[in-house]
């Protein structure tokens, strides 16, 4: 898990929703081994706008192929700059960078909870718990139909239940509501998410003591603990979210 | 072979490289990336004698060219120092400083004693010029007898090398140099960060917990030089130039207008390897200009 700044060339930028793209990367020499909840820190261009780098999600790694692939979502300046890559750019990577989502014991009821471009980083954790013969079901709720991601992709990996806002696909209302919380009795959940999102599965999960690890977003100015700008609250003081994160188990976090 | 070598008050620098406190870590962040000991020096963290939560979040924003931060000197104070960094920073093969903060004078100076007693630390960066902390930091730093009573109080306690560090937030730099030199310091660094903020439109809040922050990046390069390029002319002691350093380009900036040593900063959040290729570009720069030594390099623009 050596970090290491590398170019890697753009192999295929596909956009699948309004405002989301996967961009597949490749870098012309073996990756190190990547964790799921692991993040990257892409530079955009030089421009003055885009300074600093941005922080992805690793959203599936292919070693086969040394490519990685990362869900983006348009936020700002950074992110539309990096929706209009065409294969055969470079783009600069430092990673992998952060911890990652715990292998859940063999016995673990577990659950994969995303929103938004929250379901980022659940693909490659389905994967990576399928390949260690790990059952799971995987939630996902969105505003609305139009703003589903790629769900096909994760149906393939396990059973996929979803809700939307306003009810035009799946159960309506926020994951928290569905009704699969009530049949089933987890012990494990994973939650990638919207900050609200976030807070509302670990607010469900402490009442019902079920072990709950999230993926945190802080705002980051380097991605390898030395700025100190992406500190959360925890019971032990503030941490850096790039290092001992962006995974926490909720337990430890003071929201 | 170029020589790359300078001396910096009783500490010898195999090359004028070094990092920025707070942009470093405590080294070993960067292991994975490069060798450290290869650069000339690097401050570490600022630290104080008891440890820092530092602000409440958000504590950075991004600004055309450069970003504003408001850490607020979170570390875990001295004795975590003592027992957990210290002995892997003397593992490195180059010149560690440590840059020291406090509330009051008398913990600038305790803490300057107790860093003497640590042979592998090579000396110390006098912080004076912190803009996020409610106590200390800048307020000694922008008050010309404040400046005069701690930096004379630490050399008291202090014998090896001793570099303050000073503020932008002055109407004239040179006075702050002068009092540095006139108190003994060994040399002086500058700049720490401007005072500076940012206001997010979409929420309409500032940008920063703590409002204001301080500025870094290419932004402040060329206010940074000029101060450089002015205290340099002003006093005796070599200066070390800091701000907005991200190539090696702009590090030949520096030395040209009459720093002896760099400090790269946050450079190094962008590219982990910042420090290490702008010890490259200079070595290169050196040959190609046909200079044998840096020394011939540090002040050229001044010189007729
Ligand atoms: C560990 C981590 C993993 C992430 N994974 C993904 C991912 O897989 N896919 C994805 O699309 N996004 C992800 N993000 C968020 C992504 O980094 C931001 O959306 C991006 O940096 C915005 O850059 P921009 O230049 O487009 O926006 P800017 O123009 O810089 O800002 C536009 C808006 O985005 C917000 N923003 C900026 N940075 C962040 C941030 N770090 N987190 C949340 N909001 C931010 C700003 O507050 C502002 O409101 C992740 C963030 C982190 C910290
Ligand atoms: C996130 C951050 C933290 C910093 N922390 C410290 C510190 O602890 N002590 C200090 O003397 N300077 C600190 N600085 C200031 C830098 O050392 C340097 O003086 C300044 O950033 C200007 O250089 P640059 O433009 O190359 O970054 C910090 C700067 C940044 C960006
Ligand atoms: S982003 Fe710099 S310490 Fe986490």
């Amino acid at each position: 898990m050596t970090k290491s700044v590398r170019n890697f060339q753009l192999i295929d930028n596909k956009s699948i929703k309004k405002d989301f793209y996967v961009l597949e990367l490749s870098s012309g020499q073996p990756l190190p081994e990547i964790l799921p909840g692991q993040f990257v820190q892409v530079r955009v261009d030089d421009s003055k706008e885009t300074f600093l780098r941005r922080p992805f999600s690793v959203h599936d790694v292919d070693y086969t192929r040394n490519s990685l692939k990362l869900l983006i979502q348009i936020a700002g300046k950074g992110t539309s700059s990096l929706s209009e890559k065409k294969p055969g750019d470079l783009l600069s990577l430092v990673g992998p960078l952060g911890n990652s989502f715990s292998l859940p014991e063999n016995d673990d009821r577990t659950l994969l909870v995303g929103g938004g471009c929250g379901v980022a980083p659940l693909l490659y954790l389905a994967k990576y718990l399928k390949s260690h013969k790990r059952e799971f079901d995987i939630l996902m709720g969105f505003r609305n139909r139009d703003r589903i991601i790629e769900h096909e992709e994760y149906r393939a990996l396990s059973n996929v239940y979803l809700t939307t806002e306003d009810g035009s696909e799946g159960e309506i209302g926020f994951v928290t509501q569905h009704s699969l919380l009530r049949k089933e009795k987890y012990s494990r959940i994973y939650c990638c998410g919207p900050d609200a999102m976030m807070k509302a599965v670990g607010k469900f999960a402490n009442e019902n003591q079920i072990h709950c690890e999230v993926s945190l977003e802080n705002l980051m100015g380097c991605g390898f603990g030395v700025c100190l700008c992406c500190i959360v609250k925890t019971v032990d003081g503030n941490v850096c979210s790039c290092t001992e994160g962006p995974v926490f188990n909720i337990k430890r976090l003071i929201w | 072979m170029v020589n790359l070598e300078v001396n910096i008050g009783k500490t010898t620098f195999k090359n004028p490289v070094l990092t920025a406190s707070g942009t470093f870590g405590n080294g070993s962040e960067f292991d994975d990336f490069f060798d450290v000991s290869r650069l000339g020096g690097i401050l570490l963290k600022g630290t104080t004698l008891e440890p820092r939560e530092g602000n409440p979040y958000p504590r950075m924003a991004e600004t055309p060219s450069g970003m504003l931060n408001s850490v607020g000197l979170q570390n875990k104070g001295i004795d975590y120092f003592e027992k957990n960094i210290y002995p892997k920073v003397s593992l490195y093969k180059t010149n560690v400083i440590v840059n020291i903060n406090g509330n009051y004078i008398e913990e600038y100076v305790e803490l300057a004693s107790r860093v003497n007693k640590l042979d592998n630390i090579a000396g110390i960066e006098l912080n004076i010029s912190c803009p996020n902390v409610k106590m200390g930091g800048m307020a000694f730093g922008t008050n010309a007898a404040s400046a005069r009573e701690v930096t004379k109080a630490v050399r008291a306690a202090y014998n090896k090398t001793l570099i303050v560090k000073l503020s932008p937030n002055v109407t004239s730099i040179v006075d702050f140099a002068r009092i540095a030199e006139e108190e003994g310091a060994d040399s002086i660094s500058l700049i720490n960060t401007l005072l500076g903020m940012a206001v997010d439109i979409r929420t309409l809040r500032p940008s920063l917990s703590t409002i204001t922050g301080g500025l870094s990046g290419p932004a402040v390069k060329p206010i940074a030089l000029r101060m450089v390029w002015q205290a340099a002319k002003a006093v005796r002691i070599p200066v070390i130039g800091i701000g907005g350093i991200m190539n090696s380009d702009d590090a030949i900036e520096f030395i040209a207008a009459g720093a002896s040593a760099v400090q790269v900063g946050t450079a190094s959040f962008i590219d982990p390897m910042a420090s290490v290729r702008i010890l490259e570009g200079i070595e290169e720069y050196l040959t190609t200009k046909g200079f044998n030594d840096i020394k011939d390099l540090i002040g050229y623009i001044n010189r007729k």
